[in-house]
């Protein structure tokens, strides 16, 4: 029980409760404590071992809870461990402001997809697996400072961040509500690119996206994009490299092709730090590599000044 | 000399015999005359054909737009269009033979022209990259683009890449950020687009191209998120299941068409487009003309309007209906 515990840490699929509340409705709403607790089933299977994880930059062990208040940022070395959606939101607007948006929408099996294993049987194993996720993307509008902003915020541990039609509805939607109400926007990217069992849908999405962000942009409504480990293909050359702002966690990887894609391609080493935030940001591609910790407060300062003089049109 | 590939192999062989035949009239055998037999024969390959390729698999065909004959956005420029104008460069970094842009007429049409360009022979390919553009590429597309806008000229992509080139200049320079900027631009050029897959649609490369008011697809062409072999290499942990993968992505004209994904099939000559250049060219003006002449009958607002509502109808997915 209590390896199980730390590999479960290690790959990133724990699940606290979410940190936000679902608007009324249904049977699937629920109410949530303002800060996440460990579930009693938690604590249980992390009795003792499991409260320390190994950083695997620094390989400081790191006590459980703490990695938790931390933001999972590595006391030690700042090492920024993946965050889920829900963690992350909590982390970024005032309590109890966040209103999500289509908190129940889900991905069909389109193509009736068959592999290895099918799409629709990956669907059911992940829902299963994180009920606090329908999807990779949670999106809504709270408050972050005193601004109102329509948020949305990817989550890599469901099928690796991948933007299918759920994905794309639903930021297509989150953009289209911030032009609507005349919104600042912020999307936190976490992506392997567009997924593959939804077939030219998940492409799709990509030009869906960005003609939103087109009209969100002729408001003069300012979009901030947030690049974490890792945002790369489909979701990199869509939405997330459109923003007015661009900010990335330390050390994020971040890029178009695999590593692996452009080695095979080019035949030649690659530098150490190809496609991290640093090299990026090196080569004038983003504005500023922001840690997790302070990502609030440089959002709000960023949009003081964004919102300070604006002319509506 | 026609190139078969491997599937073609029974075709290949009956010409084979048709043309000994034809060689050493001779060796006549059925009791019926020279010519006859001849007919015979040639009723029997066009039989083959007929059978082959209106069966083809989803492999078949990607290998057909992959065809080392293919026609290429160079040859149409020469044929469907005509006064090419080349026009070249990003204005930034450098002029990417990956990717060809300029004037050209269609018929009585004024248009700008872009399209991802092959090359024939590996001294062509390696100047061409083997068509696939590098950002300077998507960022002279768009400067095209740009222009076309101003000076009102109907824009006509034509599209054939493996995807854009996946190395470490391309991310130096940002491909991501070349292709998105596209996407969000081509939403909001007021002239008409039209974009048509002519071989190989791949994924995101040939979307950086590939938002229009029309999409077009060539019978044997393809357009994928993703390659077969890259999506074989993914889930099947091997790239030599790429069949089975081209047939999963759903990525045939037939398929896409079905999924509304795109708005016409462009019916190839038997055997694919590389077989009779004259015809292809001719099929491929009539629907661009059509087309042209469709979107000239809106408004810019109108064709603004309904180029976002196309895209943004794209997706399959389940909500309850409370929520709607
Ligand atoms: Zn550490």
């Amino acid at each position: 029980m209590a390896t199980r515990g730390i590999r479960r840490k290690q790959i990133d699929v724990e699940q606290v409760p979410p940190a936000v509340t679902p608007p009324t409705r249904d049977g699937a709403s629920n109410s949530f404590p303002s800060r996440p607790k460990l579930t009693s089933k938690t604590k249980k299977r992390d009795i003792p071992e499991g409260l320390w994880i190994k950083c695997p930059r620094c390989s400081g062990l790191i006590y459980d809870k703490e990695l938790d208040d931390n933001l999972k940022v590595c006391p030690n070395c700042t090492h920024h461990f993946k965050l889920g959606a829900r963690e992350r939101i909590h982390s970024m607007v005032e309590t109890c402001s966040f209103e999500e948006i289509d908190p129940l929408m889900e991905s069909v099996d389109i193509l009736k997809f068959t592999g290895s294993s099918s799409y629709e049987s990956k669907l059911l194993s992940y829902r299963k697996k994180m009920p606090m996720l329908k999807d990779a993307v949670v999106t809504g509008v709270g408050l972050i400072g005193t601004h109102r902003v329509a948020l949305g915020v990817m989550d890599f541990s469901f099928l690796g961040g991948s933007m299918g039609s759920v994905v794309g509805e639903k930021l297509t939607r989150l953009i289209e509500t911030a032009t609507d109400r005349g919104l600042p926007l912020v999307i936190v990217s976490s992506s392997g690119g567009a997924r593959m069992y939804e077939g030219m849908f998940s492409l799709m999405q990509m030009a869906k996206t960005c003609g939103a962000l087109a009209y969100h942009a002729r408001r003069n409504l300012p979009y901030i994009s947030v690049l974490t480990d890792p945002t790369t293909a489909g979701v990199m050359a869509s939405f997330a490299s459109v923003g007015d702002l661009i900010l990335a966690e330390p050390c994020a990887m971040i890029g178009f092709a695999g590593r692996r894609v452009v080695e095979a391609t080019t035949q030649s080493e690659l530098p150490p730090d190809f496609q991290t935030a640093e090299f990026l940001k090196q080569r004038g591609l983003i504005d500023a590599i922001v840690p997790r910790l302070e990502m609030k407060q440089r959002l709000i300062s960023y949009l003081h000044y964004l919102m300070a003089n604006r002319v509506a049109s | 000399m026609r190139h078969y590939l491997d599937f073609e192999k029974p075709i290949a062989e009956l010409q084979r015999k048709l043309d000994a035949f034809k060689a050493h009239p001779e060796a006549a055998s059925l009791g019926i005359s020279w010519e006859e037999e001849m007919k015979v024969l040639e009723n029997k390959i066009f039989e083959a054909e007929r059978q082959l390729y209106s069966n083809l698999t989803s492999w078949q065909r990607v290998q057909l737009a992959r065809h080392p004959k293919r026609p290429y956005s160079l040859d149409y420029l020469r044929t469907t269009f005509q006064e090419f104008e080349e026009l070249h460069g990003d204005r930034l970094y450098s002029d990417d033979h990956a990717m060809v842009g300029g004037f050209a007429r269609l018929g009585t049409e004024r248009v700008m022209v872009i399209g991802t360009q092959k090359g024939r022979d590996t001294k062509e390919n390696i100047f061409r990259n083997f068509g696939s553009a590098h950002p300077e590429g998507y960022r002279k597309a768009l400067r095209l683009m740009k222009l076309a806008e101003r000076f009102r000229l109907p824009v006509i992509t034509l599209i054939d890449t493996a995807g854009a080139y996946p190395g470490v200049g391309a991310e130096e320079r940002h491909i991501a950020e070349a292709i998105a900027v596209n996407l969000r631009e081509m939403m909001t050029f007021e002239v008409p687009i039209i974009a048509c897959v002519i071989g190989e649609g791949g994924s995101g490369g040939a979307l950086g191209i590939g938002v229009a008011d029309r999409v077009l697809i060539l019978e044997n062409a393809y357009y994928s998120v993703i390659s077969p072999e890259g999506c074989a290499a993914i889930l099947w942990k091997d790239r030599a299941a790429a069949p089975k993968a081209a047939e999963a992505l759903k990525i045939t004209a037939t398929n896409l068409k079905a999924a509304g994904l795109v708005d016409e099939i462009i019916p190839e000559p038997l055997g694919g487009a590389h077989l009779d250049l004259d015809a292809i060219s001719l099929t491929l003006r009539e629907s661009l003309l059509r087309n042209v002449f469709q979107l000239k009958s809106l408004t810019g607002p109108e064709r603004l309007a309904s180029r976002y509502a196309k895209f943004r109808a794209f997706g399959h997915f389940t909500e309850p209906k409370s929520t709607a």
